[in-house]
């Protein structure tokens, strides 16, 4: 058990925990949405649960992704250097991320806007692999921020460009791909309701397991490493919540479940943070190289500023959003979603042949 | 190439693509939530399919500007880690607060009001119209402050050979992002009234060639109905005539705003980037002239062969200073100065890498800034010309049979769309060499913060990173440009029922069948 510097800055480590909590926001809401997009591939039978799928997450996947932008944003606002070199040294894993994440949200807004069997089948491809590729690739480079890069003394990479490539990266990259599947499959259970309700309800009971454990084995192999007596007993208390979550479900409990799974998530990924604390990016070629809080952040007049807008504009976020899901709160059935049309061209020439519905 | 030239064209591309789709977002959202907020205050059916057909247009757009945003977003680290490790203390808290402030507003707001139809109330689910529209607002005042303090550090001291902040306020109220955030604005309603104005024109000729409407004896529109045909009803003439209106005024708006907001910038740039301000001129010389024609090679960094061929004497000393006799300095004069300030060459320092030692060329390639420049008002100018013909052509209440005209207007969309790139590559090719541009001396300016591009891309990068990474988006982009442009033209042709099928009775009965005979309650107003 390493011991905490002596005298830790203030502002920096404030924003440590500012940028842990947009993390682990991102992972919890974006979790599900990543989830639901893969089950349209794994778990839809036709097309009309697929449009209940991502139905459950229409109205919310985009904000849930600003979660993404904002930990972004903040880590260049506080952490300039932790954003240079991870971004950089991470170039090819997350240029595939964002392809992932372009095709993702073209397809949730296109895929229903030509009424064509092949049109739709290629962007459910789109969204079942954007999900599954931007949730790996998000794991594999939050693994490594934990476990450390090949970083020279400014911060660069050294060793090419996939020295990346490590045990540690697929351990990540494979954490959040199962969490999400079974956090997707949780807040189905939620939002749906008839068969999908209860085949999402299933399905989730007897995948629990193996969803959480690749999550579980990357917060103990981060314990090993740096943890101290509180990382650990966040990191059982994260174990104490799957079992929790895995004995509601099959008590049938769905809304506990859901609730214990997110705090298997929130423990889990605190006891991480905790453990690397103060280090953000360690160096695996000398320690020395490593970037911390103290010497990757920003000034603290920076800090200061942004502590005065986060703490203005975190709650608001927290608590219009929370409202939208109480506003589409209602659970969908394959009943609820309306059929699809074909867009008629306006012009009179072309419909004298047929009915002007043209439609399913 | 190395990867300062890959890494820079990379920026220029995705950024560019990225600013087609943003300025349509903002200024069709303002006009969207214009046109809901009448059906709200007046009920009329015109109203809610005007909201309906362009809010359906806006939405295949607004797509494609968040999926090109995230590579915005992560792109300074990924291949300007130098950059971003130099700027951080200034650069990340506007981007920040962008995405805190604004972009989460934008983006839950328009889920609620996209889904929202049945579930909120009326007054309510325009607010949330409006919310999302000013979040896009906020969002490009926010980044425009990134920008413009690349383009003028303001409110720093230097600490250790970097920018530290000292003044939020100054950044935040840097001039040149006061008068680049209305200009910016200012040009997106451009690409707003332009976009309304060709596809109402392209539906009120289809609607005369089709022979819906006729014009009467007395050379009024005498407006007709096609029955069987989804939408093609009196309310329909309404919806465009009106749309078409509305566009051309916007634009109108649009080249006075950018006209008098962008002779505010003019004034600063003499100021602050004088090079840039001789290199929009390819003026050699001092002078006062501002050049309409120039010829010989533009292109050419010794600018002595370029001769005026028409010239505008004392414009350019009014654009600069508002007078008609200040002088204002040629490249030649300028050069001088650059070497004797900044240096001559490149220091000897790693971090230059194979430039290390490279002379350092001042002036910006004059072909983009003179044509860049001269781009930006032309189709500004067009567009604005355009609107006002439209305006006087449809005095009837309809558009001439003519479809060489309909066409003209169709393709007028373009117009603006060119004149924000044009701006966009003009103001930052203008910039270089530097990617963060130093203060001239000046009275109560921020002095040595500067960064020359060549010194930020990311060390640790090699170029066949950067090279991939430019293929695939571009080849990505190119492809979803097609996908966007053959979606929004399926729409546009559709007409509004292609937004309200509501309005096609047969398919009206399709909707309660699928429903399984629940209350249509049930069912989603909208849903995927
Ligand atoms: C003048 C306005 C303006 C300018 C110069 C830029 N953008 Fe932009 N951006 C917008 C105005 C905008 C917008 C209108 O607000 C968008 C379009 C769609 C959207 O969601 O917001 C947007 C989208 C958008 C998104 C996606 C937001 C979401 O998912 O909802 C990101 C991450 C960025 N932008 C980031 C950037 C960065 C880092 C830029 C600098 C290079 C940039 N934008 C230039
Ligand atoms: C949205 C409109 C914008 C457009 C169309 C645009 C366009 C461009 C272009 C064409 C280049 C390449 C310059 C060259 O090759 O000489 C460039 C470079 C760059 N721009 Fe912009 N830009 C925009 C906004 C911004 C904003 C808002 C920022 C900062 C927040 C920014 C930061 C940069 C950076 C870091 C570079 C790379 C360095 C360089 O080559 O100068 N740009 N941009
Ligand atoms: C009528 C005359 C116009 C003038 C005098 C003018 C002037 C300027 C100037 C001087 C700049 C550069 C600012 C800088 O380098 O810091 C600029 C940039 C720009 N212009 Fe214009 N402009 C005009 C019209 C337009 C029109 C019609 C549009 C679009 C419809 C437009 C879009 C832009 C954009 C997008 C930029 C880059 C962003 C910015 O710095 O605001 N401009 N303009």
């Amino acid at each position: 058990m390493e011991s905490l510097p002596e005298t830790l800055p203030a502002l920096p480590t404030v924003w440590f925990w500012a940028v842990a909590v947009l993390w682990i926001g991102y992972l919890f809401l974006e979790g599900f949405d990543l989830g639901v997009g893969m089950l349209m591939k794994l778990f839809a039978r036709g097309e009309q649960e697929r449009r209940v799928l991502l139905n459950t997450i229409g109205p919310v996947w985009d904000g849930n992704e600003v979660w993404l932008l904002t930990a972004g944003g903040a880590t260049f606002a506080a952490f300039p250097h932790w954003y240079a070199s991870l971004f950089s040294a991470l170039y090819l894993p997350l240029t595939l991320t964002l392809v992932a994440l372009i095709f993702r949200a073209v397809a949730f807004e296109y895929r229903g806007k030509i009424h064509s069997d092949r049109w739709r089948a290629g962007w459910d491809w789109a969204i079942a692999l954007g999900s599954g590729v931007a949730a790996f690739c998000v794991g594999a480079m939050l693994a490594l921020t934990t476990t450390g890069l090949p970083l020279d003394a400014n911060g660069d990479r050294v060793g090419g460009p996939f020295a990346w490539l490590n045990g540690y990266a697929v351990l990540g990259g494979l954490a959040v791909v199962a969490f999400a599947l079974v956090h997707g499959l949780a807040f189905m259970a939620l939002k749906t309701d008839g068969d999908i309700r209860s085949r999402a309800h299933a399905a989730f009971v007897r995948w629990l397991p193996a969803g959480v454990l690749p999550l579980a084995a990357w917060a103990v192999a981060v314990q090993l490493g740096t943890g101290a007596w509180y990382s650990w007993a966040l990191t059982a208390a994260a174990v104490v919540a799957a079992a929790t979550a895995w004995a509601l479900g099959r008590r049938g409990s769905e809304g506990r479940a859901f609730i214990a799974v997110a705090l298997f998530l929130v423990a889990g990924a605190a006891g991480i943070f905790t453990a690397v604390f103060p280090v953000v990016l360690p160096s695996t070629i000398d320690p020395a190289n490593s970037l911390t809080i103290a010497n990757a952040s920003s000034s603290d007049y920076t800090l200061g500023l942004m502590t005065v807008v986060a703490l203005v504009g975190l709650p608001l976020v927290i608590a219009y959003q929370a409202w939208t899901y109480w506003v589409f709160r209602r659970r969908l059935t394959v009943g609820s979603i309306p059929t699809a049309h074909s867009v008629v061209p306006a012009t009179v020439r072309r419909l004298v042949t047929g009915s002007p519905a043209g439609g399913s | 190439m190395d990867a300062v030239e890959i890494a820079r064209w990379q920026f220029g591309v995705t950024t560019v693509y990225h600013f087609m789709m943003v300025p349509l977002t903002i200024g069709l959202g303002l006009v969207v939530a214009i046109m809901q907020t009448m059906w709200h205050r007046t009920g009329r059916a015109e109203y809610l399919r005007m909201t309906k057909f362009w809010g359906k247009l806006f939405l295949i757009n607004f797509i494609m500007g968040v999926a090109t945003g995230i590579v915005q977003e992560f792109q300074f680290g990924m291949a300007w880690s130098e950059y971003s490790r130099f700027v951080g203390d200034v650069f990340g808290a506007p981007l920040a607060m962008e995405a805190l402030l604004a972009f989460f507003v934008e983006s839950t707001f328009l889920g609620l009001w996209i889904f929202g139809w049945k579930q909120l109330r009326p007054g309510l689910h325009l607010a949330a119209l409006w919310a999302a529209v000013l979040g896009s607002v906020v969002s490009a005042y926010f980044i425009i402050v990134a920008n413009s303090w690349m383009q003028h550090p303001v409110g720093v001291t230097v600490v250790d050979g970097r920018p530290v902040m000292t003044d939020a306020w100054a950044v935040f109220t840097n001039n040149t992002a006061l008068v680049a955030f209305p200009h910016t604005l200012m040009g997106a309603l451009g690409v707003a009234g332009a976009f309304l104005l060709g596809i109402a024109w392209y539906h009120l000729w289809q609607r005369r060639h089709d022979g819906i409407d006729t014009v009467g004896e007395d050379g009024r529109v005498v407006v007709g109905e096609a029955p069987d045909v989804p939408g093609r009803d009196r309310t329909d003439h309404t919806v465009w005539l009106r749309s078409l209106r509305i566009g051309a005024v916007v634009a109108m708006i649009s080249f006075a705003g950018t006209g008098i907001t962008g002779d505010l910038q003019g004034k600063l740039m003499f100021e602050q980037q004088p090079m840039k301000m001789a290199a929009a001129e390819a003026a050699c010389h001092d002078g006062t002239g501002f050049s309409v024609l120039s010829i010989g090679n533009v292109g050419a960094r010794d600018c002595d062969d370029i001769v005026a061929v028409i010239e505008l004497p004392g414009l350019l000393s009014f654009l600069a200073k508002g007078d008609f006799t200040t002088e204002v300095k040629g490249v030649n004069s300028l050069l001088d100065e650059y070497r004797g300030q900044y240096g001559a060459s490149l220091p000897d320092n790693p971090r230059y890498g194979e430039r290390a030692g490279s002379e350092v060329q001042y002036v910006p390639v004059m072909e983009v800034t003179y044509w860049g420049f001269r781009m930006m008002i032309g189709f500004g100018g067009l567009a604005a010309l355009a609107a006002a013909v439209a305006l006087y052509a449809t005095r009837r209440g309809t558009v001439p049979r003519s479809r060489w005209l309909m066409r003209l207007a169709v393709v007028g969309i373009l117009a603006p769309f060119g004149a924000n790139a044009a701006g966009w590559i003009f103001t930052e090719m203008g910039r270089q060499p530097f990617v963060v541009a130093p203060n001239p001396a000046m009275a109560g300016s921020v002095d040595q913060v500067f960064m020359f591009t060549a010194a930020a891309v990311s060390p640790g990068v090699s170029s066949g990173e950067i090279l991939t990474s430019l293929v695939v988006l571009t080849a990505i982009y190119a492809a979803l440009m097609v996908v966007e442009v053959r979606l929004l033209v399926t729409y546009v042709r559709g007409g509004v029922a292609s937004a309200m099928p509501g309005l096609a009775p047969a398919q009206h009965k399709d909707d309660d069948d699928a429903s399984g005979g629940k209350p249509a309650d049930d069912v989603l107003a909208f849903a995927y």
